[in-house]
């Protein structure tokens, strides 16, 4: 990395490292710790937009609504140049006070308390899908298996939306997150399907889609009462649908991943099943399976000596702000001795994840389910990355278990 | 005075400014400056005063200011002292705790509001007409006081132009709220227009009959003082059991559930001890509560599942709760 003075007012660290590069996308940690090593404020001159990856940078601007606005994008798009290629959403791509009533509204559908009812039935619906897996053999590829299986098998059914037509769950959230990135190679790979995705989720959304007692219903019910609009509705829904799937599931992807490379987190979470909640939050800091979003600045501000002009996109790094030697100690160890509040693999402030609670609870309740059975995970082979320009994932884990 | 000591929830008082005949404005911010947890327009803050004394009040000032609280107290002559402490006592420089902010009085979206605000109701009006400004909608105040100079804000508010109509009773009287419900432009599309109204009990009591030949939800009131429930439903013990623990706990008259379960060595968090802030919010698996708080709204009171046992009771010989 370089440091060059004009056109800002004080030397700017800049790189023309392509962090949506294929290189980058498949091992971001060594991009990602030059990032940091770089300055608080960096140049990405091929886009010419900033970039940050030290934690406490990184969280301050994450809490920091009124200075990084939402509204004109969380992508590399700035929606007042060019049209966003779906309606934006009424939660990441909105502020305050248009983000208030949508937000308000999830958080009490997806809120912990709500949620009790579901907990002893996800339980049971692991339980099952374990039974069904290891009943067919002690090898398998966890991303098939557990990672991608148990989300599509219990989040769908909580929404509310119809059995037909789920695998377009998958490819729609895939190609959102890659549009969040600039035009590459992977957006021109989803490009030409996206239509038929989007179209199918879009008709999920509505009323008559969804059935009575779940999530969707419960927003369309606070339609009616006034706390949103009925124009609101469908949206709030293809939030769910949007956000709630390919997520948990990288997320899956990486408790699952970080306990067959940690023989010994695996047996202290078999001794202390408590610890699955905290696996869960240690994979998704050490994972970050939602490893950037953009902001933009709403005025000049000034950061680690650097001006940043209004109306300036930065891309903010949340999983290398979760591997900051400045805040975490050992970043790459997966310890579950370790208490990883604070991480924003959720994000953090009035955007943080408002569905985190319905993935900790699916995360813990296959976990829980695998740790009564199982004695032993390990990998079988090397497990091939699923590329994203947001998230990270496994496209293959060929996995073997020992039974207790 | 109890001496305050460091914490996260500490806030000195960086401006005390008089807004009004009896009503001080304070500016509350962090020690070192830093962000405050962020808020939405109807929220109201806990104010833990240096005497221990917790009260709430609605922060009037602009979320998009991250860094300080603006709430405004009015001398209440038969209040049980904390606005008189507030008023008489507490000095710009001074320490004082907070809890929230939390929002019972949430500003939903709507194509128009009307808002009517009795005294010291105006407060959280302020951010909403802002929010009801950037969100596009079309909007009206009704503020109604005893007299001008006890009626904190209008010269901001002036600013808003013939949206805002301010009736003081001792200059014109009596002002008929139905009728200037009627008379506005969004009055062809009352369906579609939500009402807003913050104010005292006889305020809030007149507008909740109007609100009775409306569409449910499209009126939402906040109170300042405690609505009079009259007599608990039944004089007689009842038992509370706590789902997930197998316990039952024996409530006798007159002591609060709270209490009973606080004394039974239940963790359970309180502020207000009134039915007014929500801190204590309970969810009720079984049984009929006998809702005494003044924050569900009749549709929450018939569903029945949220309690708050601060002030709340039961019905019923046995209510179930998960804690």
């Amino acid at each position: 990395m370089t440091t060059r003075t004009p056109p800002f007012a004080t030397a700017i660290p800049t790189t023309d490292e392509d962090p949506f590069s294929q290189e980058v996308l498949a091992d971001p940690l060594p991009f990602q710790h030059r990032l940091r090593e770089a300055g608080e404020v960096v140049l990405l001159e091929r886009y010419g937009v900033f970039a940050m990856g030290r934690y406490e940078t990184v969280r301050a601007a994450l809490l920091d609504w009124q200075g990084f606005e939402s509204s004109v994008g969380v992508g590399i798009t700035d929606f007042r140049s060019e049209a966003p290629w779906r309606p934006p959403s009424l939660l990441l791509e909105a502020d305050p006070p248009h983000h208030d009533a949508p937000r308000s509204v999830l958080e009490k559908i997806l809120g912990p308390r709500e949620l009790r009812e579901l907990a002893p039935r996800w339980q049971a619906d692991a339980e099952g899908l374990v039974d069904e897996v290891l009943g067919q053999g002690l090898e398998f590829d966890a991303v098939e298996a557990f990672a991608e299986a148990f989300p599509l098998r219990v989040f769908p059914d909580a929404v509310g939306i119809p059995a037909e037509g789920r695998e377009h769950l998958l490819p729609y959230g895939d190609h959102l997150f890659n549009s969040f990135g600039p035009e590459n190679f992977l957006v021109q790979h989803g490009a030409p399907h996206i239509g038929e995705h989007s179209a199918w989720v879009n008709a999920q959304c509505l009323r008559d889609r969804l059935s009575p007692g779940g999530f969707g219903s419960g927003i369309w019910a606070a339609a009616d009462r006034g706390d949103l609009t009925a124009a609101q509705a469908p949206l709030v829904v293809r939030s769910l649908l949007s956000a709630g799937v390919d997520t948990t599931v990288h997320a899956i992807g990486a408790v699952l991943h970080a306990f067959a490379t940690h023989p010994e987190a695996w047996a202290q979470l078999r001794s202390q099943p408590g610890l699955a909640r905290v696996a869960f939050d240690e994979a998704i800091r050490l994972e970050a399976p939602v490893q950037t979003f953009f902001r933009t600045t709403t005025r000049d501000i000034e950061l680690g000596g650097v001006r940043i002009p209004a109306r300036s996109k930065i891309l903010m790094f949340l999983g290398s702000a979760n591997s900051d030697p400045r805040r975490w100690t050992d970043p790459e160890r997966f310890d579950l001795s370790r208490d990883p509040s604070g991480h924003v693999g959720f994000g953090m402030g009035i955007h943080q994840c408002v569905g985190q609670h319905v993935a900790r609870l699916e995360a813990t309740s296959l976990i829980t389910a695998l740790a009564r059975r199982v004695a032993s995970v390990q990998l079988i082979g090397t497990p091939e990355r699923h590329l994203n320009n947001t998230l990270r994932a496994w496209k293959r884990m060929p996995m073997r278990v020992e039974l207790a | 005075m109890a001496l305050i000591e460091t914490g996260d929830d500490v806030l000195v008082v960086a401006a005390k400014t008089k807004v009004a005949d009896d009503v001080v404005s304070l500016v509350l911010q962090r020690r070192d400056g830093g962000r405050l947890p962020d808020w939405t327009p109807g929220a109201h803050l806990d104010l833990v005063l240096p005497d221990g004394t917790t009260r709430q009040y609605s922060l009037h000032g602009d979320p998009r200011e991250a860094a300080a609280y603006r709430i405004a107290v009015l001398r209440e002559a038969e209040g049980s002292g904390g606005s008189r402490y507030v008023h008489d006592e507490l000095r710009e420089g001074d320490l004082v705790r907070f809890g929230g902010p939390r929002n019972n009085f949430r500003l939903t979206p709507a194509p128009a509001f009307a808002f009517v605000a009795g005294g010291i109701g105006i407060t959280p009006m302020l951010p909403m007409l802002r929010a009801a400004s950037l969100l596009g909608s079309d909007w009206r105040l009704l503020y109604l006081g005893r007299s001008r100079s006890r009626m904190a804000f209008v010269d901001e508010l002036a600013g808003y132009g013939d949206r805002v109509t301010v009736r003081a009773s001792d200059e014109v009287g009596p002002t008929d709220i139905r009728s200037w419900l009627e008379s506005g432009p969004d009055a062809a599309a009352p369906a579609e227009t939500k009402f807003y109204a913050c104010g005292p009990t006889r305020l809030i009591e007149a507008i909740s009959e109007l609100a009775a030949e409306r569409r449910p939800g499209w009126t939402r009131v906040e109170r300042f003082a405690a609505a009079d429930r009259g007599e608990p439903a039944r004089t007689t013990a009842f038992d509370v059991d706590v789902i997930g623990t197998g316990r039952s706990i024996r409530v006798v008259p007159g002591v609060p559930v709270a209490d009973a379960l606080r004394s039974a060595g239940f963790d359970l968090l309180t502020s207000c001890s009134r039915g007014v802030c929500g801190t204590c919010e309970t969810r009720v698996v079984a049984g009929v509560p006998d809702h005494r708080d003044s924050i569900l709204d009749d549709a929450e009171r018939v569903d029945g599942t949220c309690f708050f046992p601060c002030v709340s009771r039961a019905k019923s010989d046995r209510l179930v709760i998960s804690l």
